[in-house]
């Protein structure tokens, strides 16, 4: 631009430069009119042909339903699974390696363990942490996979199948069993409750109340309650029903707890993942959860 | 007072009101410096071959390592994390040594600076050397200075075109060689340079190349002194870090001034009249790669190094005078003389001996650190989250990541024992046995993470931390490692 395209520009000229000023003047400072530089318009005038190009070229144009599509056909769709492809085949060696190997297999492999690992804890963090917590910790509700307690069976494979078909998860192969609202559904009265509550807490060495028939907690434990925990309250994992005898406890050890899960039942739920994650990621969540330390 | 000199830019002039007015941006200006001959040309020469030879056959120096280790002398291996220098293999941990060379050539740089101003800038800095190159290739296709301005004048004429395109392919193929040879500190070089020949080399040379024949281009043919005027941040450092007795090129105005030509000189020497060595020649403007006139003192825009000396040298010989009308000197000796005192050259004075001292000491720490460091390591990281478990009988449980590095060309059968824990049982995950020794194979020049749980007898004291001690030894070498963590309860 000259200074002649500015209207009522004085023609100024700064005596140190020797250029014309804009007339503009600050207590005292001057603008100087400097034409852009070549380069600089000549970049301006690039970036407005570009982006017209692009415009045809790329998705652009909000329509109402979508936008126009460029005719290079590029679509950010098809472009993520492109990058996920490649991450597929960049992944590679180990990955196919972890594919192949059987399950059992794995933690005999110090790379593949490793891998398998890495894997499964990134793997973790994303799908699982939210109800297990980030170091699988678990909390009220959402078992610790740490430790060596399991509802429904610690060895690799078992923990296999729990992420693959969830608990309760609308998976037909997934495990199914819950625990009754036997309070609720009238089949045990508030004192017998206490009572069962209380034997309950004494099998792990838990204090009792006083004044509470424990035998009677007891009696009433053997007939309502050891179907499914076991007579010694063991547990069975086919069923997913909890060993009572242990310091492990998934909704809690105090009383009003455990008096709320015989009047309410339980029944948590854990997705499938199967269909959802691919089969060697959920290997790989195998391993990390069974090499926590509690695996069997 | 200021004058705009031979570059534009605005100079301070010695002895003036001390203030920088004038424009802040000057148009760049082109300089056609002439050729110099002479001790620091020559200087220059043997840095320029010494150094650009270095940076361009470097790569093909083989070293023997041993089978499954590159043999390059120098590689920066960025996929297996490793950095190889001659007989020393840095590890991505071990990154500090990288750390300290920065600092000790901080170091160095100060003392150069101290000693001598800007040698780094004169003599030693890429983009001087690459200049300095460019200049030469210029001048020897398209002729010396005055055969270049006489070309500017004349325009695009048929042979003025086919010379400057010369002149830039010679230049590119500098750049490209340039961006080629920085590659391949990356990668196996001979591979890689058969790759680029045959087109088969991955894009991310392509590209580095591509980014690096630019930049080499641009900065070395146009940008030149502007780098070093307005870009760099050196010169403002080395501002403050001169000091009077640094000697710096410089101007005798003692002896220079009054300034004359030579007739009138002789004719003012011969009636008894004081006349200075400075015949007015411009002979060092001339020569002067960043355009500047050395005559107005120290300033901004020279860098040092040293060819208006030369210039200045090759005239008083002519007109058979001393040399060293301009000379690594100060302003000090300057007074001094004037004062009829005899000059002083201090170089060795607590600064620069402060500086000496620092860098024998960190190159010294340096040194035997990397002497003797170990060739295996031990570190263990306690899991943070849970920091313990519970399990189901009440014994508390505490995991630990483990890794273990060989840092040696061969496998090897390590053991891996964990004490401290009266009655505790260890596991390590994927070795099979109860302990208390563990048999870890750590494959050569590799790591091995181990996840190893430690769970402690019942009846641990709570909120109690017990220290636990891991080791590895090599029952072979009979070399033993060591780390601490602690054992937490509830
Ligand atoms: S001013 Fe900067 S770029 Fe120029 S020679 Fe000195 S260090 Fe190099
Ligand atoms: S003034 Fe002299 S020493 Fe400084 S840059 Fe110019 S030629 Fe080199």
């Amino acid at each position: 631009m000259s200074i002649d395209n500015i209207p009522h520009a004085d023609h100024d000229i700064d005596s140190f430069t020797g250029v014309s000023t804009t007339g503009h003047a600050w207590d005292g400072i001057k603008e100087l009119n400097n034409p852009l530089p070549r380069w600089w318009l000549w970049t301006f005038y690039i970036t407005i042909v570009w982006a017209i190009g692009y415009c045809f070229a790329y998705p652009s144009i909000p329509l109402i339903n979508g936008a126009t599509t460029g005719f290079l056909g590029w679509h950010s769709r098809s472009a993520v699974v492109q990058s996920l492809d490649a991450l597929q085949a960049s992944r590679g060696a180990l990955m196919q390696k972890l594919a192949a190997t059987p399950l059992d297999q794995i933690e005999k492999q110090p790379e593949l363990l490793n891998f398998a690992r890495a894997a499964g804890a990134a793997a973790f963090a994303n799908n699982c942490a939210p109800c297990h917590g980030a170091g699988a910790q678990g909390s009220p509700g959402y078992p610790n996979l740490n430790a060596n307690r399991w509802l429904w069976g610690g060895h690799l494979d078992q923990i296999y199948q729990t992420i693959l078909h969830g608990v309760r998860s609308g998976d037909p192969k997934g495990h199914q069993g819950s625990m009754p609202d036997f309070g609720k559904a009238g089949i045990l009265t508030k004192p017998q409750i206490e009572q069962v509550a209380n034997y309950v807490r004494s099998l792990s060495g838990l204090k009792t109340e006083t004044g509470i028939d424990v035998a009677a907690g007891g009696k009433i434990f053997a007939t309502t309650c050891a179907p499914c925990h076991g007579k010694d309250a063991k547990g069975n994992t086919t069923i997913g029903s909890a060993n009572l005898t242990t310091k492990v406890w998934l909704y809690g050890s105090s009383l009003q707890t455990i008096e709320n899960g015989v009047t309410n039942g339980h029944g948590g739920v854990m997705p499938y993942w199967g269909g959802r994650l691919d089969p060697t990621t959920i290997k790989a969540l195998a391993v990390f959860v069974h090499t926590l330390g509690g695996g069997q | 007072m200021t004058t705009p000199n031979a570059g534009g830019q605005p100079v301070l002039e010695t002895g003036g009101d001390d203030v920088i007015s004038g424009p802040l941006y000057a148009p760049g200006k082109r300089l056609f410096p002439q050729a110099a001959h002479g001790t620091f040309r020559n200087i220059k020469w043997a840095i320029l071959v010494l150094a650009l030879g270095v940076y361009y056959g470097l790569p093909f120096l083989r070293w023997n390592r041993g089978p499954g280790e590159p043999n390059q002398a120098v590689l920066v291996d960025i996929v297996h994390r490793r950095f190889y220098f001659f007989f020393i293999e840095i590890w991505p941990q071990e990154l500090y040594y990288v750390a300290g060379l920065l600092i000790l050539a901080a170091l160095i740089l100060f003392l150069m600076n101290a000693v001598a101003g800007r040698i780094w800038c004169g003599y030693l800095c890429p983009q001087t050397v690459w200049t300095d190159l460019f200049y030469a290739v210029e001048r020897l296709v398209e002729g010396d200075a005055r055969r270049q301005h006489q070309r500017e004048a004349e325009g695009w004429t048929f042979n003025n075109i086919l010379h400057t395109g010369y002149k830039h392919a010679v230049w590119l193929i500098i750049a490209w060689w340039t961006g080629g040879a920085w590659v391949l500190y990356f990668a196996d070089a001979p591979t890689l340079v058969h790759q680029l020949a045959t087109f088969q080399a991955p894009m991310v040379a392509w590209f580095t190349i591509a980014i690096l024949t630019v930049l080499t281009y641009i900065l070395a043919g146009f940008m030149r002194e502007q780098v070093c005027i307005y870009m760099c941040p050196w010169p403002r450092i080395q501002a403050a870090l001169t000091d009077e007795d640094a000697l710096n090129v410089t101007y005798r105005y003692d002896r220079g001034e009054p300034r004359m030509s030579l007739k009138t000189g002789l004719a003012a020497r011969s009636h008894g009249q004081a006349a200075g060595d400075c015949v007015d020649c411009n002979q060092c403007v001339a020569v002067c790669p960043t355009g500047v006139d050395i005559r107005h003192g120290s300033q901004l825009g020279c860098v040092q190094c040293g060819l208006c000396i030369d210039a200045c040298d090759a005239v008083m010989q002519k007109i058979h005078r001393p040399r060293g009308l301009i000379a690594y000197d100060n302003e000090n000796n300057i007074k001094r003389r004037m004062a009829g005192l005899p000059a002083v050259y201090r170089m060795i004075r607590p600064r620069t001996i402060l500086y000496a001292v620092a860098i024998v000491l960190i190159g010294a720490v340096m040194l035997t650190r990397l002497l003797t460091r170990p060739s295996d390591g031990i570190t263990v990281a306690h899991d943070r989250n849970p920091l313990y478990v519970i399990d189901a009988d009440g014994s508390v449980r505490n995991a630990y990541t483990v890794q273990i590095v060989n840092e040696q060309g061969q496998p090897r059968e390590l053991e891996f024992a964990v004490s401290g824990l009266k009655g505790a049982k260890v596991q390590v995950i994927g070795v099979v046995g109860d302990g208390p020794d563990f048999p870890i194979q750590v494959d050569a020049d590799n790591t091995r993470d181990l996840r190893v749980l430690i769970t402690g007898p019942l009846k641990e004291p709570p909120h109690a931390s017990i220290p636990v001690t891991f080791s590895v030894t090599d029952p072979l070498q009979k070399s033993e490692m060591m780390a601490t963590d602690n054992f937490k309860t509830p």
